[in-house]
């Protein structure tokens, strides 16, 4: 009995126990919070369908350029750090909800707008300058899968910015209260899944093009 | 909520530290990459191995992975997303470049 009673009092300082948590206060906030780490879970499959055909047909140019030839450093490695930058701010708004400061908490979900849109606007004119060199999805089997890879990638951000826009009405609408900390816990979840996945387009299509 | 005022003094250690690494392994991921001091194998792995550390960095700085309401079935779901990921990547491979090796 009295080990009963030594298990019921954990730590109370960390944020490991969830109760004092607005966004599991709700009988449906942690379940939907589980349903989307198994979305995520789902979504990486797509993502591995994606890569592991990169990876077969990467070589595949068809006599037309290579991933050496089209990958240039700065562009990329601007693009990562913006991604990796707008996952920290989505973790700051989510530490400001925590601390019950709705100001800052859009303040950060604002510039973690800004800086996905970013990302999404040098992706873009990365794209355009390729099919301006004739690099287009139609050329090869690699540019094919290049383009559905990291275009799947954008669309997500893209998604993710339209969503996170709508959230940031919501809270300045309605304040933080059970409900928007679970939309911007979950928005926050996606956001970093994302930026997981651009460190493997990261890896396996930038690097790996440089590398080669 | 209650009680929120005295922590708001903390600082966002925890994300900080999580930022800075992330960045650190990024940069040593490109300057092993353009440096070209190893062969194209070893930096793969090496590099591949700093892209997983990424993965941790975000689950356990940002994500807040190790929270749950009772039992954490949602590290069993993406445990089960993460080795299908592995199954279907390097199965893949395995089956589709097995011809170039036996010919």
């Amino acid at each position: 009995m009295s080990t009963l009673n030594h298990y019921k009092e954990p730590e109370k300082q960390s944020h490991s126990t969830t109760s004092e948590l607005l966004e599991y206060q709700r009988h449906d906030g942690p379940l939907n919070i589980l349903g989307f780490w198994i979305f995520l879970a789902t979504d990486l499959l797509l993502f591995a369908c994606l890569f592991a055909t990169y990876l077969v047909i990467r070589t595949h140019v068809d006599g037309g350029p290579t991933d050496k030839d089209l990958f240039e450093i700065p562009g990329f490695t601007i693009e990562t750090i913006l991604l990796l930058a707008s996952s920290f701010t989505g973790s700051l708004a989510v530490y400001e909800m925590r601390h019950n400061d709705k100001k800052r908490l859009l303040g950060w979900l604002v510039v973690t707008v800004l800086l996905g849109l970013g990302f999404i606007g040098i992706e873009v004119s990365e794209f355009l300058s390729y099919i301006r060199e004739g690099a287009t999805m139609q050329r090869s089997a690699f540019l094919s899968a290049f383009f559905t890879l990291v275009g799947t990638h954008g669309s997500h951000v893209s998604l993710g910015i339209i969503w996170m826009i709508s959230i940031i009405r919501q809270v300045a609408k309605y304040g933080i209260e059970p409900i928007n900390a679970r939309k911007v816990f979950i928005i926050g979840l996606y956001w970093h899944f994302l930026d997981i996945v651009w460190i493997f387009i990261f890896t396996v299509v930038y690097m790996t093009g440089v590398v080669s | 909520m209650n009680g929120s005022t005295q922590k708001h003094a903390l600082f966002p250690i925890k994300n900080v530290i999580g930022f800075g690494l992330s960045l650190l392994l990024t940069f040593v991921a490109i300057a092993l990459g353009v440096s070209h001091a190893l062969a194209f194998g070893p930096v793969m792995m090496i590099i591949m191995g700093l892209a997983v550390l990424q993965i941790i960095v975000q689950l356990f700085f940002f994500m807040h992975f190790t929270e749950s309401d009772g039992p954490a079935y949602h590290i069993i779901g993406l445990a089960i997303g993460i080795i299908n990921t592995i199954a279907i990547i390097a199965g893949t491979l395995w089956i589709m470049t097995f011809n170039s090796q036996v010919h």
